[in-house]
């Protein structure tokens, strides 16, 4: 099998590393839904899959293409409703187990995402989709996978519209605003992994994929980060990859080419 | 409130009826789900503008509706619909172009609000939202919201916790109940009195429909009452609060109705595609929307081997292995 592995594979892989047995996985679609069957099959069987529509425990058969696609409805353990599946996320019983994975056209160095708009939110340049479950999920839950693709105009010192909130200004900002310690607390890109200094609330470089440097990184940051506690990321193993591969995503419907 | 034994209309008798100039309607569905399709295409047939749409994430209709100039104010959480388009193409122009009135909320805010106006009171609290420009920023402003009794002063509002620290939380968002004029869904089984049957996610649909006043239901199956009652569990909205029931098979199409058929990734991906350009929008708008009578005559149009091609299969619900990309 080629053990040479694309920017997407990787991703997959890095964020299915994160997610433990027995947690309860808020999924969008792409690849965060491709991240959750990862982790499912590699590392963590008993974890459940589970979409903001109301599906919980999908079998997911088929790769779903959007959260309300009814591939997410067979088979699954109960399909309820938006106001109950936010209310699974808000609920300090099941709450705190909760893991989700975003995405979002802009991040700041506290790990707040914009998915709203580029530009004056009035006249914007361009208009995105706005937050859908983005920033309830981001309100709520304990720990939060944000993928990026790792570009200066994507890590901005300044967010155009703050939809999702991270850890807003650091520094307890977010439990000053009311919110519970939570939000985004991992960045996966196609370039490395990212985490958030527990003192300052900042995003640091955690680790770096091989043929990328902590200096290309910040080469490609619009803001200051720390690298000095970077270390290289450990490669998709060839067991990890022929999962994805063969077992997740076999017609690379979300892949991509090879 | 509304006991009628029979309220079976035509579609498009329902939708003149309840849907005028300004009426503030809600849509069922969610993305490319269980949108109540046919009603929203008699919406644009007959013309009917200055809508203002409550959504959450009704991308497919959503869509559409904006697309064809009927939507002239916005409360959205979410304007996106799958792999055809990321982000709804018409909503995105439309903002881009000051063409509607739009204010942001999240999806459990909107889901929040209709489940406020279905219970009877002014708000709901969240945590969500605290620290987001959601709350600061306001697309609706404060003077157009006075000047309106049928829209709320303030766009959202944070609260002191009046129990202190109980459950956790200093504070809370409230987020304002809202009572459409006119909510339109669609589902799989309703009777003639408009008790309802939804398989599958019922998304936001349940909530919606209790906060409105007038309630319209396109269903696929209409059944003789004891198919619902012998089973009244499985059902989820009860006749009193519905006001018109259409039977319009297909009345989902091109979104997917779980346990009949899938959405119709080919015809998302024509509608996405000819929604880039003004004049193939208008070719795909006079070709399948003004070109055709009613909701029968466009799926002819669309055709039988669309149709047969995205039948759900009994089993899972959706069409297996059917080409999506």
């Amino acid at each position: 099998m080629d053990t040479s592995y694309t920017p997407k594979e990787i991703m997959t892989i890095m964020a299915a590393r994160e997610i433990k047995n027995g947690d309860i996985v808020f999924s969008g679609t792409g690849i965060s839904m491709l991240a959750a069957m990862a982790a499912k099959k590699i590392n963590a069987p008993d974890s459940v899959i589970f979409f903001e529509t109301g599906a919980m425990d999908s079998l997911l058969e088929e790769i779903p293409f959007a959260v309300a696609d009814p591939r997410i409805m067979y088979w699954a353990a109960a399909n309820s409703s938006l106001t109950d599946a936010f209310a699974t996320m808000q609920n300090r019983i099941t709450g705190d187990r909760v893991i989700a994975i975003l995405g979002a056209a802009q991040i700041d160095m506290y790990g707040n995402l914009n998915t709203t708009c580029i530009g004056d939110y009035f006249s914007p340049d361009i208009r995105f989709s706005g937050s859908g479950g983005g920033c309830d999920v981001a309100s709520f839950v304990p720990r939060c996978i944000a993928f990026m693709q790792h570009e200066t105009r994507k890590f901005v010192k300044h967010l155009d519209y703050l939809t999702s909130p991270g850890q807003l200004t650091g520094n307890g900002a977010r439990e000053k605003a009311g919110l519970r310690p939570g939000g985004v607390s991992v960045v996966v890109t196609n370039l490395g992994v990212m985490r958030f200094d527990t003192d300052t609330g900042q995003m640091y470089l955690d680790q770096y994929y091989p043929g990328t440097t902590p200096g290309m990184i910040l080469e490609n940051t619009g803001f200051d980060m720390d690298v000095s506690r970077a270390a290289p990321a450990d490669p998709p193993t060839p067991a990890e990859l022929k999962i994805l591969r063969e077992n997740c995503d076999p017609q690379r419907l979300i892949l991509g080419p090879a | 409130m509304n006991n009628d034994l029979n309220k079976i209309m035509p579609l498009a008798q329902a939708v003149a009826r309840f849907v005028k100039t300004g009426s503030h309607i809600s849509i069922g569905g969610f993305t490319l789900n269980r949108n109540p399709m046919a009603a929203v295409y008699e919406i644009i047939r007959q013309k009917i503008k200055e809508l203002h749409l409550y959504a959450h994430s009704n991308g497919t209709g959503l869509d559409e509706l904006i697309g064809a100039g009927c939507v002239s104010r916005l409360e959205i959480a979410y304007g996106g619909n799958g792999k055809a388009a990321p982000t709804c193409i018409r909503f995105a122009r439309a903002v881009q172009n000051n063409e509607i009135l739009f204010e942001d909320y999240s999806n459990y805010m909107m889901s929040l609000r209709f489940m406020a106006g279905a219970m009877g009171v002014p708000f709901l609290p969240t945590l969500s939202g605290l620290g987001s420009d959601m709350l600061t920023t306001w697309g609706f402003s404060e003077s157009m919201r006075r000047s309106d009794p049928k829209i709320v002063d303030s766009k959202l509002a944070v609260v002191d916790n009046p129990f202190g620290n109980w459950g956790g939380a200093k504070k809370v968002v409230a987020v304002p109940a809202i009572n459409p004029d006119v909510t339109i869904i669609h589902v799989q089984k309703a009777d003639a009195m408009g008790t309802c049957r939804i398989q599958g996610l019922t998304f936001a649909d349940v909530e919606q429909v209790k906060a409105s006043r007038h309630v319209i239901v396109t269903c696929e199956q209409l059944v003789e009452k004891p198919v619902l009652r012998e089973h009244p569990d499985m059902n989820q909205i009860p006749f009193i609060h519905v006001t018109a029931v259409c039977h319009v098979p297909f009345g989902g199409y091109p979104t997917a109705v779980y346990g009949h058929y899938d959405y119709d990734a080919q015809y998302l991906k024509r509608f996405a595609k000819a929604a880039r350009d003004e004049a193939a929008f208008k070719a795909y708008q006079d070709r399948f929307i003004f070109g055709v009578k009613d909701h029968e005559q466009f799926l002819e149009k669309v055709g039988k081997d669309r149709l047969a091609a995205i039948a759900a299969d009994p089993k899972t619900g959706y069409s297996v292995n059917m080409k999506r990309d």
